[in-house]
């Protein structure tokens, strides 16, 4: 059988064939290599660690039978795997290679995905562009001038360029719901504490959950459904079973979705505002019902935001010293010349940026005015979403107040680039999970997200209602497959 | 101007878990560096740390023994600093709501007992072990084992309570007493089981105010607390005695040297940036896990103490000997429970304890060959007056070395044991001939003269005569000398 154009089925159907024993997990492993990346990959630079070699192993060594048999999935590099490096894009983890897997890797191998490779991102997550990565920045795929969105940008372009189906990402402030609008495809963050951190480079310890990118519903609920759940290695997660994805396609018969219009009143793209009002329409139309509420979250969400996560990093980021693995500088005398020279020269600088802020907000004398006032901040915000799901089951926003913006646009300006997870960070401070699905196509035929929020453990309504914006069909541009329509990005 | 010394410690239990604070890596010492390690407690990038419940128990039982106020929900914090043996170069500890606050610790000194008041106990994990320096071809290098990383330590605090060197130490004695007692350390200063720094300070007697105080560290042993605090309150009182002033530092003490010296002066403190760890959740202690560690405890050293001198009718000093450590008490009671609490108090106190000492025997050697219910049925026939006293030390000194009964004992040795009055009536008949002077003085009411002859019977009988006997026959003898007439 042929394996030509195998590479733009979605998940599920690959899995189900490589199951069949229709396909080989090697042949469906190897089919975004075998087709797109030959045509892209040079330009967009998703991927910063994989070798064939390895890919063959990890394809000939897997199960066929679990639910996600032969599936290749590329993972950030932030993310441990013994036989890829994990650098979080760092020049600091130059070389780094983990002795053990994140419990969302093993998880994913056990459900019998192919570890494919490593993902391009913003140096240890911290960026919206992914052009602080120390190996170059990921580009667009639907336009590769401008930027695939970050920190999980190589993720994302991955995805939407037909690489892999389906990809993991971190989403700290909106790390992959951002990258998922501006790249076109489905990104999950769920619920704080349903995916197992163990493995995830932390970041903002409080803040980080891992993500799911694909290109359609199914795979997210397929994945989510493999990763989801306990693990004891990470005492931050939720207790008990995770809820059921499995009726994704149910219909939305009587949901309600929730139109805080204020939110976009101002300073959003006008492309992204009639995105909102076409994906309503269509989740009207199957039969969900609109609730117009006045909500203007976190007011204070982006500098509660911008102190925990830095406060949090500034500490996680510590152990980098050159002590015990990674990059050491090689000219210092003693061990505190060893520490200053290694961290200045081993961080980036929005890293060194981060890092900074973090130990000043943590400061003696400076905690109480700013961690602890942010995370009283954080409670408040907590609470106004609570209320505003006390009216509705799920809201819907923008991911993003504008299209992806140009390489270097935003580099040399930080505060521009922490304003574009203004709608995202949200999700993170609150704990809640937060769904971006494509939304059709803006100015210059660049990708819109819609995202949907929803309180703790409220992943089903939020797949129900992205399958129903999916089977809506308002994201045309390429053939039909599996039913559904994808946006493939046009060769520009 | 008079000047007295306020000193407050700061102790390191370190628990004997199996396991670390925060991972599943096994605990001991003196294994080869970095065997005993695992991604999370070298701080590996992506790991994550979880509680060891256990060392939470452990932490509970302390602060029951002690009666502290339990906080229900406490919560871990992050301490930063940057040094090498620091994996992640934060410590996990408690910060501003440890688990427990309050408490005492009673001490009997010079037989009184004196509360000495804690701040607090904190659960924290311990750092690694660095090693300086070692020269590689021209290169100065250090090296770090990480066997030590992650292992639970309780930090216990005092109030500003101590006023001498000795109450430090009583208190350390008191207090490695308790952590074996509990179970939860060894309790070995030597092998760093147990930690002390010592913060001292001078003031004008009577006066409340605090003078500056310095912070000794490295003080391994309860001997060291005490001759290091010495040095410091010495070495303070000169520098005020010759118009000095004491600045605020840390000092190391050099036991080898029986020397303090400067480590660091107050301009070099940290600013460590504490702040609740986000990995881990708020330790939780419901009351009915309260409750389930507080009907776990053990009789405690100072109750088992004050039950013994009550129970046996011994006197304090006794009490305190035998209630330490937990085996000798155990041992105690099982000999005094099937003798006589005195007469057992007496023989440990004295023979025993002095046989442990010159033979350098461990206390499970001496029950190996003298076991309870040997020393006992030993003691009992000292009880009942059947072994004469200087015979009972003969039997106590065979019993070390052979095995059996007292009565094996004695006929292996062929010595036979006088009671009858067949065989000491014709000691007592000689001794009363040999003597007729001392009779008749004895007759006149001279009763002092009664126990020379009683001491000459013994004599005669080459000490195997029983003296209660000897008395009872003598009596009889020369009742019937007067009666006779």
């Amino acid at each position: 059988m042929s394996t030509e154009g195998l590479w733009r089925s979605s998940a599920a159907a690959l899995a189900a064939r490589v199951r069949a024993g229709d396909v080989s997990a090697v042949d469906a492993a190897e089919s975004g290599w075998a087709g797109p990346a030959k045509l892209w990959e040079a330009d967009v630079h998703a991927v910063a660690h994989t070798d064939a070699a390895t890919r063959r192993a990890n394809a000939e060594s897997t199960s066929r039978a679990g639910a996600l048999a032969g599936v290749p999935v590329l993972i950030k590099d932030n993310l441990c795997t013994t036989e890829f490096p994990t650098t979080c894009c760092s020049r600091i983890l130059a070389g780094y290679r983990s002795p053990f897997d994140a419990t969302v890797v093993r998880r994913l191998r056990e459900a019998g995905a192919v570890i494919v490779g490593k993902a391009n991102m913003d140096e240890f997550a911290m960026g919206s562009s992914t052009e602080y990565s120390c190996y170059g920045p990921t580009r667009n795929p639907h336009d590769v001038s401008r930027v695939p969105g970050g920190s999980s940008g190589g993720a994302a372009a991955a995805v939407a360029y037909g690489l892999v189906p389906v990809a993991l990402g971190s989403d700290t402030g909106g790390s992959v719901r951002q990258p998922a609008a501006f790249c076109g495809v489905l990104g999950l963050k769920p619920t704080y504490g349903r995916f197992s951190r163990y493995g995830l480079v932390a970041f903002g310890s409080s803040l980080d959950q891992v993500g799911v990118f694909a290109r359609h519903v199914e795979d997210v609920a397929l994945t989510y459904a493999a990763l989801a759940g306990p693990d004891p290695f990470d005492a931050t997660m939720r207790l008990g079973a995770a809820p059921d994805v499995g009726r994704f396609d149910s219909g939305v018969e009587g949901l309600r979705f929730g139109w805080p219009a204020g939110l976009w009143a101002a300073g959003v793209d006008p492309g992204i505002v009639e995105a909102l009002e076409r994906s309503a329409t269509s989740l009207e139309r199957a039969g969900a019902n609109r609730v117009p509420l006045e909500f203007m979250p976190g007011e204070y969400g982006v500098a509660a935001y911008y102190l925990v996560a830095t406060a949090e990093a500034s500490s996680n980021l510590a152990r980098f010293d050159g002590v015990r693995y990674g990059f050491r500088h090689p000219g210092a005398d003693d061990v505190l010349s060893m520490h200053a020279k290694t961290r200045s020269e081993g961080f980036g600088a929005e890293v060194r940026r981060r890092i900074l802020l973090g130990t000043y907000a943590l400061s003696s004398g400076y905690y109480e005015a700013y961690y602890l006032k942010a995370q009283r901040a954080r409670t408040r915000i907590r609470e106004e979403y609570a209320q505003a799901f006390s009216r509705c089951d799920a809201l819907l926003m923008p991911t993003t107040p504008t299209l992806p913006f140009r390489i270097g646009e935003k580099s040399e300006d930080p505060l521009a680039m922490y304003l574009s997870d203004i709608f995202t960070i949200g999700a993170n401070l609150a704990g809640i999970p937060g769904l971006s699905v494509p939304a059709g196509l803006g100015a210059g035929d660049l990708p819109i997200g819609v995202q949907l929020l929803g309180p703790e453990d409220s992943e089903p309504n939020l797949l129900r209602l992205a399958r129903a914006l999916e089977a809506g069909g308002d994201r045309a541009r390429m053939g039909r497959e599996h039913e559904t329509e994808v946006a493939w990005p046009s060769r520009r | 101007m008079a000047l007295e010394a306020v000193i407050g410690l700061e102790c390191h239990i370190q628990l004997r878990t199996n396991t670390k604070m925060f991972c599943s890596c096994p605990i001991e010492f003196g294994a080869a560096a970095n065997t005993l390690v695992c991604p999370v407690c070298l701080g590996l990038p992506g790991s994550l740390p979880r509680l060891n419940e256990a060392a939470a128990d452990m932490a509970l039982r302390l602060a029951l023994a002690l009666d502290c106020r339990i906080r229900e929900r406490s919560v871990f914090a992050r301490k930063h600093y940057f040094y090498p043996d620091m994996p992640k170069n934060y410590q996990i500890t408690q910060y501003d709501r440890p688990y427990c606050e309050g408490g005492s610790v009673p001490v009997q000194i010079e037989g009184v007992t004196r509360r000495f008041e804690l701040t607090r106990i904190h659960c924290e994990e311990d750092a690694g072990k660095t090693f300086h320096p070692e020269r590689i071809s021209d290169r100065r290098r250090s090296r770090v084992d990480y066997n030590r990383a992650g292992v639970p330590l309780l930090e216990l605090v005092t109030e500003p309570v101590f006023r001498t060197a000795a109450e430090c130490s009583a208190f350390l004695t008191v207090l490695r007493k308790l952590v074996r007692t509990l179970a939860i350390s060894g309790g070995d200063m030597e092998k760093g089981q147990l930690r002390c720094d010592a913060n001292v300070s001078l003031r004008e007697a009577g006066h409340d105010g605090l003078g500056t105080k310095t912070e000794i560290k490295n003080l391994n042993t309860i001997k060291g607390v005490e001759r290091g605090v010495e040095a410091e309150i010495e070495r303070q009182r000169r520098l005020i005695a010759a118009g000095d002033r004491v600045v605020q530092a840390t000092l190391l003490y050099d036991a080898d040297a029986d020397r303090l010296a400067v480590m660091r002066t107050k301009e070099h403190a940290h600013d460590y940036r504490y702040f609740p760890d986000p990995d881990l959740p708020i330790l939780t202690l419901a009351p009915e896990r309260i409750e389930a560690v507080r009907r776990s405890l053990p009789e405690l050293p100072w109750q088992r103490e004050s039950r013994l001198a009550e129970q046996y009718g011994l006197p304090a000093y006794d009490a305190a000997v035998l209630s330490e450590p937990r085996e000798l008490a155990d041992y105690y009671e099982a000999v005094a429970g099937a003798s006589d609490g005195k007469l057992a108090s007496n023989w440990l106190m004295t023979e025993v304890l002095r046989v442990l000492k010159e033979r350098e025997w461990s206390l499970e050697q001496w029950v190996a060959q003298v076991p309870a219910t040997r020393m006992a049925a030993f003691l009992a026939r000292v009880a009942s007056r059947q072994l004469p006293g200087p015979l009972a030390k003969q039997v106590f000194a065979w019993m070390l070395e052979e095995p059996g009964d007292v009565e094996s004992l004695l006929s292996a040795h062929n010595v036979a044991v006088q009671s009858s009055a067949e065989s000491l009536e014709p000691l007592v008949r000689s001794v009363m001939e040999e003597n007729a002077k001392v009779v008749e003085d004895l007759l006149a009411g001279r009763e002092a003269a009664f126990g020379f002859l009683v001491g000459q019977v013994m004599r005669k009988s080459g000490g195997q005569a029983v003296p209660q006997t000897v008395q009872q026959l003598l009596r009889a003898a020369l009742d019937a000398r007067a009666a006779g007439g």
